[in-house]
């Protein structure tokens, strides 16, 4: 990629089809091994596991990889939390839980190009020192998952996994778990307790899981997007995948647009890409023009909603998301026009986060059913002023004060909307004081 | 007329038989058990909730949740935990095809509303019901993970996407004439491309 966006308005390019690490997003090629083959999978794997385990490890953090999941942290400093040489059985643990609505990009890559995903958790393991290694999926990709397993199937049979896997030396198992339709095993410390046969609830941390972490021995918990380019990275190069997008958020992301776009779709851009440019570009624009647009989520439903002018310039990349009050989270972009209430798309978000609550911290168990109630009556226009505020209020008293980020996660939506959008709130409810 | 989706209830009850793995399904558990450490046999019990619930008619009884325990050498309490935390266990009969339609913000954007309507009206089922002639059992759920494909439901397993008030009811027809599906994408694009 030869241009590195820095401002939105210049003169841009997509990103070069070379540089796409899923050459097989949609499924137009064989997504197994023969496809994986000729896609450059598993090319020169042997060559990559002879490096230094800590050299891997040192290429990753300087290709400036961050966390493809949500909280984007470098993984490549995540990996080096992990102990060395302690004797003890080390895990990866790959998170394909993707729950978090507006996202679907983990899902492509596991049923069109598996084998990104095999060979990275083979190559991570390594770097980690973890013989084993467990895909948690969600349970109701139940195609994922039979791909998956085809994939891995044929891993071992060409001995790319296993014992002395691909002639390394190094003896690697993957095996997949399945989840069965709970957004909070998604949380890493959940998902280790569902993977040890438990409720999916959230563990207090520290000890955090590199230290104590599945069976309570030193565990990685990563993303599979963070952990399928890792085989293209190493064989690239870390300078490959800093050229493309800005400092510090480097490299090609995949991103999900839904919502009210004419071509909603999933797409791998450079990171970076002006959120405008990727819908004009690649969803052929909002339903009903630019100037019908309404708001953007655009960071899956966690993360709080971008007004109109905002969208117009900032840049889909995790620093200048947040400088703009929102994340880039997991890429999942949800574009709302002026045809639907926004209201009852955060309502609708709030159903979700009540129903999703683990129950076990408090604010989180009851504050999601009452900020839920409270946004039913908003959305009929019977929640005044003041009410609103007490609302916002309640909002602050769950997020923060819980065991995990899902009670930040509910309440930053409806923040988001009353930042955004309190005056036509407020004239909702006048509207409807008027009316009766 | 039941009061909620089967998979999120927490009253379990009787069959009534008794509950006992079959051949294969005993084959499977041994080669399920042996991905986790040794000492570590709990870590099976979702698998193991999946094959009783696939062996019995999709649904988990209290004799399910016998049979496994006993299997895992775990606490009864302790599946039960399990079986009623995890949606996807359902805790009471369903039809032969359970139609979950995806009801978070993407999907509704995109009309997911009348997906509902088109399903409730054509398999004759309240949301959370079953249909008189046990063939559907229509429920609401969170998002699916398909955004980008909304709105679709989920049948089974399989994944029904782009959908529209008459694509929806073709589904249905189909199910009910016992002719296949397509499965995916309901307006022929290949899984999320931009078309």
């Amino acid at each position: 990629m030869s241009l590195v966006l820095k401002k939105a308005g210049e003169v841009q390019k997509m990103l070069n089809e070379k540089d796409k690490i899923f050459q097989n997003l949609h499924g137009f090629q064989e997504p197994f091994i023969e496809g994986a083959l000729k896609r450059g999978s598993w090319s020169n794997t042997k060559e990559i596991l002879s490096k230094d385990q800590n050299d891997i490890i040192e290429l990753v953090k300087s290709s400036q990889l961050r966390g493809r999941g949500g909280a984007g942290f470098s993984t490549g400093l995540k990996w080096s939390f992990m102990p060395k040489n302690t004797g003890k059985q080390h895990y990866l643990v790959v998170n394909a839980d993707e729950s978090e609505p507006g996202t679907c990009k983990d899902r492509e890559i596991i049923r069109n190009d598996p084998h990104t995903l095999v060979e990275g958790c083979l190559i991570a393991s390594y770097a980690i020192q973890a013989t084993k290694c467990y895909i948690y999926i969600r349970g109701e990709y139940h195609h994922e998952y039979v791909q998956l397993e085809k994939a891995i199937e044929e891993a071992y049979e060409r001995g790319f996994i296993g014992k002395n896997a691909c002639g390394s030396g190094f003896d690697f198992d993957l095996y997949v778990h399945r989840g069965a339709g709970a957004y909070i095993c998604g949380e890493e410390t959940a998902l280790l307790e569902s993977l040890e046969g438990k409720k999916g609830q959230p563990r207090l941390k520290p000890p955090f899981p590199a230290g104590v972490g599945l069976y309570g021995m030193p565990t990685t918990i990563n993303n599979v997007e963070s952990i399928a380019v890792v085989p293209t990275i190493l064989r690239r190069g870390p300078d490959w995948f800093k050229s493309i997008g800005a400092e510090n958020n480097t490299g090609t992301k995949i991103f999900c647009i839904s919502g009210n776009v004419n071509k909603p779709c999933t797409i791998e851009e450079e990171m970076g890409i002006p959120l405008k440019e990727l819908i004009e570009k690649h969803c052929d624009g909002v339903e009903g023009g630019w100037d019908n647009l309404k708001a953007i989520v655009p960071g899956g439903s966690s993360t709080p909603m971008l007004p109109k002018n905002i969208c117009e310039s900032v840049l889909m990349n995790f620093d200048d998301l947040k400088a703009n009050g929102s994340g880039l989270g997991t890429a999942g972009v949800i574009v709302v026009n002026k045809n639907n209430d926004i209201a009852e798309v955060i309502e609708r978000f709030a159903h979700f986060y009540k129903h999703e609550s683990c129950g076990q911290c408090t604010p989180c168990r009851e504050g999601t059913g009452w900020m839920h109630r409270m946004m039913q009556r908003l959305v009929r226009g019977e929640i005044s002023p003041e009410q609103i505020e007490l609302l916002e209020n309640v909002t602050k008293q769950v997020e923060g004060h819980t065991i995990c980020a899902l009670g930040d996660a509910a309440a930053w939506p409806i923040q988001g909307l009353i930042k955004n959008f309190k005056s036509e709130l407020i004239s909702k409810y006048n509207k409807k004081l008027k009316a009766s | 007329m039941s009061s909620n989706h089967p998979g999120l209830s927490n009253n379990f009850s009787r069959s009534g038989e008794k509950f006992s793995w079959s051949k294969d399904n005993l084959r499977s558990i041994k080669n399920i058990i042996s991905k986790y450490p040794k000492g570590r046999e709990q870590s099976a019990v979702m698998p193991l909730l999946y094959l009783a619930q696939e062996q019995n008619n999709n649904w988990i009884s209290i004799e399910c949740i016998e049979t496994i325990a006993e299997t895992l050498n775990m606490p009864k309490i302790r599946v039960t935990e399990v079986a009623s935390f995890y949606s996807m266990y359902n805790t009471r009969p369903v039809g032969e095809n359970l139609i979950q339609i995806c009801r978070t913000s993407p999907c509704w954007l995109r009309g997911s509303n009348k997906i509902t309507k088109t399903i409730c009206k054509e398999t004759k089922c309240e949301i959370n019901d079953t249909s008189d002639d046990n063939k559907f059992t229509v429920v609401e759920v969170e998002c699916l993970g398909a955004c980008s494909n909304g709105p679709m439901i989920q049948i089974n397993n399989d994944f029904f996407e782009d959908l529209d008030e008459e694509s929806t009811k073709i589904i249905i027809d189909n199910i009910k004439e016992g002719k296949p599906n397509v499965i995916g994408s309901q307006k022929g694009r290949r899984s999320s491309e931009n078309a």
